[in-house]
């Protein structure tokens, strides 16, 4: 329990650097942010109203503290193009972004895991070279060249899958799924060749250590020693999963532009168009806390994996 | 090389280990290394065998190939037999060689601190072993772990069935490695340096479980180790090995009663417990050679004071193997044997 | 396994078989890592391409053609057009340069940039609290957004692009400089140059930082290819390079609403683009393996 709330307590600090960071990016950028706000088009008038509707008048830290002390109340404020407070816009905007982010990770670990554990079974042979090939490919290959290759092969020539778009949850199963399996396949591809390296490098250390071979000793099969080996490897695997969380989350903002969903990503490159400045602090922010609380959990989850740390 | 011819005991069953001639070599980027280069030894029922010599004499591959745990590439069977029961392992499918690890052979390790599985409890680690090879539900494999640890003596069974390694000692995960190998009672139990690790107290509880077990279970075991005074306490027969060949086998009787081997000589020489108190300890000048080196001749003629210009150009064959203390040396005539002080151990005998 | 012992000392062999064993080796050592040797040979190939651009192009890359717009690859355009008819081989050849430049750049600024901090951090007790809170901070907002949001409160241009891309890289490079520098300040060699009096500038340069130029290459090499990426990910997005810079990544972004008609005007430059990165991570890689095999893990 005490862990857990110093846990806890150390996210914090993280998150206020977080907050003074998003803050600071409008409010130190080179000129007034009024004007960066009002857009190239305002009249002189017009900037300075804005500017003291903004607060800009007042000292640096007393608008920090407003700000940030609205934040704490849960008011993400009010998008400067569309007027709508920028909740009610995320809101909207979430479903598309979550269902990328969720089905693209359960690939992507579906898939990394028995990929990297095959290649440390198979060091060095022509399988493991193939597998080391495909994720030094996915690192080096621009996403959206490959959304764009995917749209073309099974999208256009094929006629296999939807082009773009999206189709809510609520309008059925099929239609919602047809239209993410490019998206999240082609998001999937970084992220798996992430995963697959690290597990590949952690499970080859632990084939090596001492058990392994008591653990062959005792007859077990490839599947079941492997087993072993994947158990002892979790930890550094369930880490890389929760820094890939920051892989991902800016991974959505390509894919949204490439297969046209409207979700959170598409948004934010939209604001950035609109100047539309808190829109891009609030998913700054949002993102930041997810991938502190991802990381959270799985620092947590630690104990689950290593009786060594129950300790 | 003399390959003793197979022979079967009264019963007419073969022994429980015969390895004849074998040749397990590794194929490296700089040549192959012939690790071990035609051993042959045999063991049988009850009795427990001696495999002694320096680190790097193959003493710890000829055991590893036994069980077939050696990975292949870069190690390679380059040649002979290891008949188990009258079955040659080598001519077993990886499936069949599967059902005899940890049923009917079990092996040891050096390394109590790193041997076992640090994350799944002790427990579970005997009881997988146990489900492996006997059709039995997980509850009584459970308590087969625990009847286990409580046969090696281990205090609160129950409780510390549940523990994992870290929770213990190394004696304690020493006895855990036992109970783990003997789980399915084995005919033969390989123990590669059990007690190498081990303060010194603890050596000596491990040899004593060990013998006690097997008094108790009837099984075979093969000692590896460093450690003549190892040998002399839980042994019945020995082989010495150097450089990948057996060089001298005998009862351990008469090996520490009339070494005729240089190389035996030198290794008692260099043992505390048999000397003199106060005397000094000999030392054998020079290195075990990287196997690669081995040219023509004597592997150990270059350290050794007795080494004529045959022994540095023809390898000696192992003669004498009949008599049951057979040894591969030009030079071992027993008129070179210098006395060595036995008799303490050798009353030490059981 | 027991079979490796030292081998004694033998007599010297005469100096030509050893310069025959050693360049022997040399030859295993390169054929024991092809990776580095293929990345390294493609690498010197593109950055020829880019050089020799001036040369190679058969068009202007900026020329105008409104009567050839998103004509597929044919004689006078190998690689086709895009959709203001410009040439794109031509482009594709010049546009490395901008890739190349913002790699070579952002590695540079970060790693520079990383081991200030790093040192700073890991043998300043006062600033080491600071920097690395400071550092989670950027290191919990996403690499992509950050930089978006970045190039959103700027103007764009080359340098805006390279900053952009190079804040979201420092941390990672404090962390990996605070680390070594952790394990580096309890060698004896440290601790005895501390004992002396030297002072910590000195100590720095002079016993730290040559044993941390390892890792640091190839951490840099693998911020290049992120880099080159990055700036590619961003021009696509409409957040990048301005339009009058030719880079493949605003090249890729010209093409992209004509994906459907003229497929060709995002490939090449995605595909020249795509070498690249692979040879610099290529050469990361294979320098990891090569220097120090035990930093795969952390890198």
């Amino acid at each position: 329990m005490r862990h857990l709330l110093n846990r806890v307590a150390a996210t914090l600090p993280v998150m206020a650097v977080v907050a003074v960071l998003v803050f600071l990016l409008i409010h130190l950028s080179p000129g007034d942010p009024a004007a960066l706000i009002a857009g190239d088009t305002a009249s002189a008038d017009d900037i300075a109203r804005l500017h003291a509707a903004l607060g800009l008048d007042r000292p640096l830290w007393s608008q920090f503290l407003l700000w940030a002390g609205r934040l704490a109340q849960g008011d993400l404020g009010t998008s400067i193009f569309t007027h709508v407070p920028v909740s009610r816009l995320l809101a909207q905007r979430v479903e598309p972004t979550l269902s990328i982010a969720l089905l693209t990770m359960t690939l992507a670990v579906a898939a990394s895991i028995p990929l990297g554990v095959l290649a440390a079974h198979m060091a060095g042979r022509w399988v493991d070279r193939l597998v080391m090939l495909f994720a030094v490919l996915a690192f080096s290959v621009p996403v959206f060249l490959v959304g764009y290759l995917l749209i073309y092969g099974f999208a256009i020539t094929l006629g296999w899958l939807p082009v773009q778009g999206y189709v809510p949850l609520s309008k059925g199963v099929g239609p919602w799924l047809s239209h993410l399996i490019l998206p999240c396949v082609n998001l999937s591809l970084v992220y798996t060749a992430l995963l697959t390296r690290m597990t590949r490098a952690t499970v080859l250390d632990v084939l090596h250590e001492d058990h392994i071979r008591t653990a062959r000793a005792k007859g077990l099969g490839v599947v079941a020693v492997l087993g072993h080996a994947l158990r002892c490897a979790a930890i550094p695997i369930v880490t890389t999963i929760g820094v890939g969380i920051a892989f991902l989350i800016g991974g959505v903002v390509v894919t949204e532009t490439v297969f046209a969903i409207p979700g959170i990503g598409r948004l934010v490159i939209d604001s950035v168009q609109r100047h539309d400045y808190p829109v891009i602090q609030s998913v700054l922010l949002l993102s930041a806390g997810l991938y502190v609380l991802v990381n959270l959990l799985i620092d947590l989850s630690y104990r689950l994996f290593d009786p060594r740390i129950r300790a | 090389m003399t390959v003793p011819s197979p022979q079967a005991d009264q019963a007419g069953r073969p022994p429980l280990l015969d390895i004849r001639d074998l040749r397990t070599h590794f194929d490296t980027p700089d040549g192959t290394v012939r690790s071990v280069d035609g051993v042959s030894y045999r063991l049988e029922a009850r009795e427990t065998l001696g495999i002694v010599g320096e680190s790097g004499c193959g003493k710890s591959v000829t055991a590893l190939s036994v069980l077939r745990l050696l990975p292949t590439p870069p190690a390679r069977f380059a040649g002979g037999e290891i008949r188990f029961q009258g079955t040659d392992l080598l001519g077993l499918s990886e499936r069949e060689m599967r059902r005899i690890r940890g049923n009917r052979i079990s092996m040891i390790f050096q390394e109590p601190m790193t041997s076992l599985n640090p994350v799944l409890t002790v427990g579970r680690q005997i009881a997988e072993a146990v489900t492996l090879h006997q059709k039995i539900g997980r509850r009584q494999a459970w308590q087969r772990a625990v009847e286990m640890l409580r046969l090696v003596q281990i205090a609160d069974p129950e409780r510390r069935a549940g523990e994992y390694p870290h929770q213990m000692s190394g004696g304690m995960r020493q006895r855990v490695m036992i109970a783990l190998a003997l789980a399915c009672h084995p005919d033969l139990l390989i123990a590669d340096e059990p007690t190498t690790a081990l303060d010194v107290t603890i050596q000596a509880q491990i040899l004593e479980l060990l013998r006690d077990l097997q008094a108790k279970l009837g099984m075979g075991i093969v000692m590896i180790t460093h450690d003549l005074g190892v040998v002399a306490e839980c042994c019945d027969r020995v082989v010495v090995m150097y450089a990948g060949r057996k060089v001298e086998e005998a009862s351990v009787a008469d090996l520490f009663e009339r070494p005729l081997h240089p190389y035996t000589r030198a290794l008692m020489a260099s043992m505390p417990s048999l000397q003199g108190r106060g005397g000094r300890l000999a030392e054998i000048p020079g290195m075990v050679p990287a196997p690669q080196e081995l040219g023509t001749g004597c592997a150990f003629a270059p350290r050794c004071p007795l080494a004529t210009e045959r022994c540095r150009r023809e390898t000696p064959d192992f003669t004498g193997a009949a008599t049951g203390h057979g040894v591969a040396c030009f030079e071992a005539a027993p008129a070179r044997h210098q006395p060595v002080v036995l008799h303490r151990h050798a009353g030490a005998r059981p | 396994m027991t079979m490796t012992s030292p081998a004694p000392a033998s007599a010297a062999p005469a100096a030509t078989e050893r310069h025959a064993r050693r360049s022997a080796r040399r030859r295993r050592w390169m054929r024991k890592h092809p990776p580095l040797i293929l990345g390294a040979v493609l690498l010197v190939l593109v950055a020829g391409l880019s050089l020799a651009a001036p040369w190679i192009a058969t068009h202007d890359p900026q020329a105008l053609d409104p009567l050839a717009r998103l004509a597929p690859p044919s004689a006078a355009h190998p690689f086709g057009t895009d959709a203001l008819g410009r040439d794109l081989f031509s482009r594709v050849m010049w546009g490395g340069r901008a890739s190349l430049v913002v790699g070579l750049t952002v590695a540079v600024l970060a790693t520079s940039a990383g081991v200030l901090l790093g040192l700073a951090a890991g043998f300043v007790r006062r600033a080491d609290g600071l920097v690395m809170r400071l550092m989670d901070g950027l290191m919990a907002i996403p690499d992509i957004l950050l930089a978006i949001a970045l190039m959103a409160v700027t103007r764009a241009s080359l340098t805006t692009v390279i900053v952009a891309i190079t804040v979201p890289q420092v941390p990672r490079v404090v962390r990996l400089v605070r680390s070594l520098a952790l394990s580096l300040r309890e060698q004896q060699y440290v601790e005895a140059a501390r004992a002396l009096g030297t002072r910590l500038p000195v100590i720095l340069w002079r016993h730290v930082l040559p044993n941390m130029v390892t890792p640091l290459v190839v951490q840099a090499t693998f911020i290049a290819a992120t880099a080159m990426l990055t700036e590619a990910l961003l021009s696509f997005l409409g957040v990048g390079l301005p339009p009058q810079i030719p880079s493949w990544g605003t090249m890729m972004a010209d093409g992209r609403n004509f994906v459907a008609v003229a497929f060709h005007a995002v490939l090449f430059p995605g595909l020249f683009l795509a070498a690249t990165v692979l040879s610099v991570n290529l050469v990361g890689d294979g320098l990891r393996d090569a220097l120090d095999p035990r930093l795969s893990r952390q890198l």
